[in-house]
């Protein structure tokens, strides 16, 4: 019997159709040839590589699983994918991707009018039109029943009051969708920028996903006319749904960036020579490489599970948070680990684990932080929420 | 005006190529395979010309010679927006040389009509580099090799082309119908897109076997045959040379006069 590929212990590769597999590659080739080349010092200089806007729109990465609208329809199998090989590059990569896909592509197309869908769309599809997800706020995510953002309507419009924080795309975006409370509860809106009132800035000094935008986005009287309000959406249900499918996309990115992250690890090992042999040669390394291996090939089953779950309409939120709990838990001690193990020269951004561990302390806390994942599954097999 | 760019199916180049154990060729087991770099040049400058003259209702065939899997460029060919593909596939043309690919593709396309073929330079499996060339001459076509550019005469029936040649470039003037070879720096190849591989995978590929295309089997009898295939011998280890500098000196020295004659 043949050893085992050390990228994919498992064979996993052998669970997808030719058409995954394609995907994977396409997605595979493009960053190898485009993101890695500039990510490094594009992290380093605190600065999102928007030039690669147009060639991930134009392969047709935004909003790709969804169905209509010009978008490719493509099933959630293949979207993971494309988070995993885009999230291999930088974590930033793949939360412009999720964000404009995820949660704002999908809200629309979910609890959108027919008008807003044609409206924005397809040109959200081509990347023309970039959105921001507008949920947190500055006193905190976790809770957001008690957001303070709120929308009062005057006549036939909406007047919206408030701030959020932590809102990547923030100041690159077109257009923002904003949750907000309302006498009747929580309510979605498609705010444009230019609309008076609506400012938004960047927050700056980063350690983690400095090749992304972060903003804060900030409403003053903003008046939005009742067209802009995504009438399907009641309740906080609206805006978890969305975190639920830009969730999703996460616990296949971890997976991403633990492959590069062992990857470089594994060809340092083999060429250090420490006390007269390689690195690799030794117990504590190879223990520890493979336990990197052993998380991965594990992250990488429930990933595709949990999309074929999906593909089949019988997914259950909860299973998403156990996901993305345990892969991005799983992406971020391999990434420091692998920093560990490459010594001096791990602390470079020359080497991409350090990299891939900043990025990933903020992926642990977005979309849902470790802790409310926990609890969400708790509250599950319980029955009992302990929020 | 038809245009036809030609594909091949290779290993994608960071792949370790292992030769078979019993030397008859390279194991395809595990190995990737992608559309050849060259050939994507080829796709791409065609899918330009139809782009840059979409009033000329401009009609883009990719033609791939292979194996069965090597439906798969015609599939990325798709993706990338190709029109038509056309698949010639059949146990007689497995090892083949190029003289008799070129025959047989010449075959395959001549009741077609088309007005300019795009091949690439060469393939980087086998680095021949023959077939353009030898399907010009078996068509009676003129041909141009490593283009880097080409700028159409307004007519759109010829162009000026200029292709790489050591330390310099040779600009040519050539009329249609002919056939180019694609050197690097002649495009940059865009990636197929998510919603073409969806269609890709719906859109019929025209599978062609030896007597579909037409030819008899002794038309392509190949005049040259692959002997062997064997892994390059290792490299020899590096020799130390002991002792203090002066020492080493010395013997290297003596080295590379008497051993290598080098000095």
């Amino acid at each position: 019997m043949e050893s085992p590929n050390v990228h994919d212990f498992y064979d996993t590769r052998a669970l997808l159709s030719d058409e995954e597999r394609q995907v994977q590659d396409m997605v595979r080739r493009f960053v190898d040839e485009k993101v890695l080349p500039v990510i490094a010092h594009a992290f380093e200089e605190h600065r999102f590589p928007k030039e690669l806007i147009p060639t991930i729109a134009e392969m047709g990465l935004l909003g790709c699983n969804l169905e209509g609208y010009d978008c490719p329809g493509l099933n959630n199998v293949s979207y993971g994918l494309i988070c995993q090989e885009l999230e291999r590059g930088d974590s930033g990569i793949r939360s412009f991707v999720s964000v404009q896909g995820s949660l704002c592509m999908y809200p629309i197309h979910a609890y959108g009018t027919e008008e807003q869908k044609k409206k924005w769309l397809p040109q959200m599809h081509r990347g023309r039109v970039i959105g921001c997800f507008g949920l947190t706020e500055p006193d905190g995510g976790s809770d957001p029943g008690t957001m303070k953002t709120h929308a009062k309507k005057q006549g036939g419009d909406w007047v919206i009051n408030g701030a959020k924080m932590w809102i990547t795309n923030g100041t690159i975006a077109d257009i923002a969708i904003v949750w907000a409370s309302t006498d009747e509860g929580v309510r979605g809106f498609i705010i444009e920028k230019g609309m008076p009132g609506y400012t938004s800035r960047d927050i700056l000094r980063k350690m983690s996903l400095r090749a992304s935008v972060t903003s804060e986005l900030f409403f003053e009287n903003v008046r939005v006319p009742e067209a802009s309000r995504l009438p399907k959406a009641a309740g906080l249900g609206g805006p978890l749904s969305c975190l639920t499918q830009a969730r999703y996309g996460i616990t296949w990115g971890a997976i991403g960036a633990a492959e590069a992250c062992l990857d470089e690890a594994l060809t340092f090992t083999k060429q250090r020579v420490l006390f007269g042999r390689p690195l690799s040669h030794t117990q504590t390394i190879q223990r520890r490489l493979a336990d990197c291996v052993r998380r991965i090939t594990a992250a990488k089953l429930m990933s595709l599970q949990l999309g074929r779950l999906k593909d089949a309409g019988k997914l259950h939120h909860s299973q998403v948070s156990l996901a993305k709990w345990n892969n991005v838990r799983m992406g971020l001690d391999i990434a420091r680990d692998c920093r560990d193990i490459l010594g001096a020269g791990g602390i470079s951004v020359e080497c991409c684990p350090i990299r891939h561990m900043l990025n990933l302390e903020s992926v642990i806390t977005y979309e849902g932080t470790e802790t409310i994942h926990e609890l969400v599954v708790g509250r599950e097999i319980t029955g009992h929420p302990a929020f | 005006m038809k245009i036809l760019a030609l594909a091949k199916h290779v290993p994608e180049s960071t792949t370790n190529i292992k030769v078979k154990a019993d030397g008859s060729g390279i194991e395809t087991v595990g190995v990737k395979f992608v559309m050849n770099p060259f050939c994507e040049f080829a796709v791409e400058e065609a899918l330009r010309i139809r782009e840059k003259n979409a009033a000329a209702g401009i009609e883009v065939t990719v033609l791939t010679l292979g194996p069965a899997a090597a439906a798969d460029v015609v599939r990325t060919a798709y993706a990338m927006g190709a029109d038509q593909g056309v698949h010639l596939c059949d146990d007689a043309f497995t090892s083949i040389d190029e003289i008799a690919a070129a025959r047989t593709i010449a075959a395959a396309i001549k009741s077609r009509g088309f007005d300019l073929i795009i091949a690439g330079k060469h393939a980087i499996d086998y680095d021949s580099g023959q077939v353009g060339p030898a399907l010009a001459e078996c068509l009676g076509w003129p041909h141009v090799g490593a283009v880097v550019a080409i700028e159409w005469a307004a007519d759109m029936k010829s162009m000026t082309v200029r292709r790489r040649i050591e330390g310099a470039e040779e600009v040519v003037n050539i009329k249609l119908p002919c056939l180019l070879t694609c050197e690097k720096g002649l495009n940059e190849a865009r990636y197929p897109s998510l919603p073409g591989l969806m269609k890709a995978k719906k859109k019929p590929i025209e599978t062609l076997n030896l007597a579909a295309v037409g030819v008899a089997q002794a038309d392509i009898a190949s005049a040259t045959k692959m002997g062997e295939f064997a892994p390059p011998p290792p490299r020899p280890p590096g020799r130390m040379l002991k002792g203090s500098p002066e020492e080493m000196a010395k013997e290297l020295a003596r080295i590379l006069r008497e051993e290598e004659k080098l000095i």
